[in-house]
């Protein structure tokens, strides 16, 4: 009984982290179609953020939680320098897009290292994020739970905007059909860079919240950016609940095919599992019924 | 109903994702060189300087490794030229980088001794570019010196071995948790061969001296995700556990370690790949007090290491760190003019036959050539992290263990059958 609530745990902590991951990539790659492979390295400058943060604050209490909104700014504003430098002049060359992110992508990782050294830095948790938290006799780290809370809390806020709000109805206008949304007097050239600062802003939270867990070097944005682009694709193009069922699937069926048999075995498994499923259904989970892609 | 624009991004989307962690799993190297008679040697002997290569990866996953090796090799070397070179020749270096690539390494170690004639070659750190480079230089007749700790069962006349081999490093780390009472262990390592190996003498070494193996798990490199393999460390509830993970898997280890509550006190990790550099990535508070195996410390009080850890902080920064592979590189070149002096020549079946007995005073301690391996006799020293980031010896072999690379020696009974 323990081992199956320890293992449930472990699949929705592990799904929370790659919808988190994940999230900003379903909207910058879902929504707008852009292949950003420079999305794992405004992860990093997420990650980074909250180091330098905690340098300035010295407080570990305090930091993460302000290093949150100046990640997401910091996120974003790298996704629209990049919008507004290089990607707007690509929207129809998808494979162009590629290896250009691709680029920006090591010139990101280098940069990261001339300024930060090559050996990774640590940002020390906050104590009421360390160690496990005691419910019905089992027992959940802290830090794990929070991660699980961020990565709900964003993809509502996330959802709340598309849906309720005035700019999410222009994103999905946009997505859903180009011209028309142009001519009904939507500026889709800055809904555009809108979207795209959201969506790299969450790239930022995203690279908070990794400090919980794993190391913080250049090479952060290269350990993720393959799983974020798999629940997208998987959760299927365009939409944000595709990526949710397709992040805790994702995670729950890793954690449980790690616990029977080896991460290695699992990991194996999980990429058979998914060449399966898209061929069955290669538009993934779910897909956007509109006209203007085809 | 979807389109087929749809489709085709997300294939183009999956196809990329699979190469991307398909590269990452390293590519296959061609081990067929040279058959024949060595070709003969073109090191010019005539002029005042002799060149030497330097190949470490100073780019890819590696380099942020490999870096610290370059560095306290090009101490090494300015401190020789400054005290009047080798057989009265400065030292001129050829860098390259082997791009973390095991095929780059044998095509560099080809270039370093076909076109730019060097009279030995420093470096390498994984197990699979000295692997991919041993035929380049057994085909050449030339000289490797590699200085980090490995898995053993390896012994070629052209390679000198100046990091720990496995009965200097985890067979120590063993007798150490034996005699803090340990009988059970959990083994935690990165899928590759240094793991695997070093996780069969464990086994054996358990198997002869009546501990119980708890449990093996075996985590991809590079993995992030520890949740389920420490549930599992947490379960077993081993005395402690050995770790062989390499590199950023190990900042995800220990915090999760560290999540689930479990300490130092309760059940220590013994870690063989993780150095001074590592520790400020993990995260001192994440890693305070747990065990290390090695042969050299910053920490160690001797005079020629304290020499060693103020040139390497004049040249390289205050901030800087010295750890065990920086210190074994710094020291092999030492052993290299020590052999080239001892013979009286640089040519390589000179230097190999004066090989044996050479000796240096190393800030890790007297270490000694042994002329039939090609490994040398150091002491093992087991450490603990300190509320610094450095690590404090707190167990030590005594005296240089003799290099045992197949675990044939007399002492280790319980290894038979191990060795290839």
């Amino acid at each position: 009984m323990e081992i199956v609530v320890t293992q449930i745990f472990n699949g929705l902590s592990g799904g929370s982290v790659l919808l988190l991951v994940a999230l900003g990539l379903a909207l910058t790659f879902g929504q707008m179609g852009v292949i950003n492979m420079a999305h794992g390295e405004f992860m990093m400058a997420g990650a980074y953020t909250a180091y330098v943060t905690q340098q300035v604050l010295g407080s570990a209490g305090l930091s993460l939680m302000v290093s949150l909104p100046i990640a997401f700014v910091i996120g974003g504003l790298l996704g629209v320098v990049l919008e507004m430098t290089l990607l707007r002049r690509m929207y129809h060359r998808p494979l162009d897009t590629l290896l250009v992110t691709w680029g920006v992508s090591l010139v990101l990782q280098q940069l990261a290292r001339d300024v930060f050294g090559t050996a990774g830095v640590d940002v020390a948790a906050p104590s009421w994020l360390s160690g496990p938290v005691e419910v019905l006799g089992f027992s959940f780290p802290r830090s794990r739970l929070f991660i699980l809370v961020l990565a709900i809390v964003a993809v509502v806020t996330l959802t709340a905007v598309l849906k309720l709000t005035p700019l999410g109805r222009r994103v999905r206008a946009t997505v859903q059909n180009r011209q028309l949304a142009e001519s009904s007097g939507i500026s889709t050239r800055a809904t555009d860079r809108l979207t795209f600062f959201i969506g790299s802003g969450l790239a930022g939270v995203a690279g908070v919240a990794l400090t919980l867990m794993g190391s913080i070097s250049s090479n952060l944005g290269t350990s993720y950016i393959v799983d974020a682009f798999l629940v997208v694709v998987v959760g299927g193009i365009g939409q944000i609940r595709g990526a949710v069922i397709a992040a805790f699937v994702l995670g729950i069926v890793q954690s449980w095919i790690e616990y029977s048999t080896t991460a290695s075995l699992a990991k194996v498994l999980v990429f058979a599992l998914i060449v399966a499923f898209l061929q069955a259904r290669p538009q993934g989970i779910y897909v956007v019924r509109s006209r203007s892609l085809a | 109903m979807s389109s087929p624009r749809t489709r085709r991004t997300a294939a183009t989307a999956v196809f990329l994702s699979l190469g991307l962690a398909l590269t990452a799993c390293g590519s296959r190297v061609d081990s067929g060189t040279a058959t024949g008679p060595a070709p003969a040697s073109c090191v010019d002997t005539s002029g005042s300087e002799m060149k030497i290569g330097f190949l470490n990866s100073r780019s890819g996953t590696m380099a942020i490794s490999e870096n610290t090796v370059f560095d306290s090799l090009q101490l090494a070397a300015d401190k020789i030229n400054g005290a009047g070179g080798v057989l009265g020749k400065q030292l001129v270096i050829i860098g390259e980088d082997g791009a973390s690539e095991p095929t780059v390494f044998a095509e560099k170690a080809e270039k370093l001794i076909r076109s730019d004639c060097v009279a030995a070659v420093f470096g390498g750190w994984t197990s699979s570019s000295r692997k991919a480079m041993l035929p380049v230089f057994e085909g050449n007749n030339a000289l490797l010196f590699y200085p980090v700790q490995y898995e053993g069962l390896e012994a070629s006349k052209n390679i000198f071995y100046t990091g720990a081999t496995t009965n200097q490093q985890i067979v120590p780390g063993l007798d150490y948790l034996k005699q803090q009472g340990a009988t059970s262990l959990f083994l935690v390592g990165s899928d590759y061969v240094f793991p695997q190996t070093a996780n069969k003498i464990i086994k054996a070494y358990a198997a002869a001296n009546g501990m119980e193996i708890k449990g093996e798990e075996y985590a991809p490199l590079g993995y992030t995700d520890f949740a389920t393999i420490v549930a599992k460390v947490r379960d077993a509830d081993a005395d402690a556990v050995f770790n062989t993970l390499n590199g950023d898997s190990n900042v995800a280890f220990f915090k999760e370690y560290k999540n689930l509550g479990l300490t130092a006190d309760a059940m220590p990790v013994l870690s063989v790949s993780i150095a001074e550099e590592e520790v400020g990535g993990i995260g001192i508070d994440n890693i305070l007090g747990q065990p290390v195996a090695w042969n050299y410390y910053q920490t160690i009080d001797s005079p020629a290491n304290k020499t060693f850890v103020a040139d390497f902080k004049t040249v390289y920064g205050p901030n800087r760190v010295t750890s065990d592979p920086m210190e074994a590189a710094y020291t092999s070149l030492y052993l290299w003019k020590g052999m080239v002096e001892k013979a009286g020549s640089f040519d390589v079946p000179a230097v190999q036959a004066a090989a044996g007995g050479v000796s240096f005073e190393a800030p890790e301690g007297t270490v000694t050539v042994n002329g039939d391996n090609h490994h040398i006799a150091k002491t093992a020293l087991i450490g603990e992290i300190g509320p610094d980031g450095l690590i404090y010896t707190v167990y030590s072999s005594g005296a240089p263990i003799e290099p045992d690379p197949f675990l044939t020696g007399s002492s280790y009974p319980w290894a038979t059958g191990l060795g290839g």
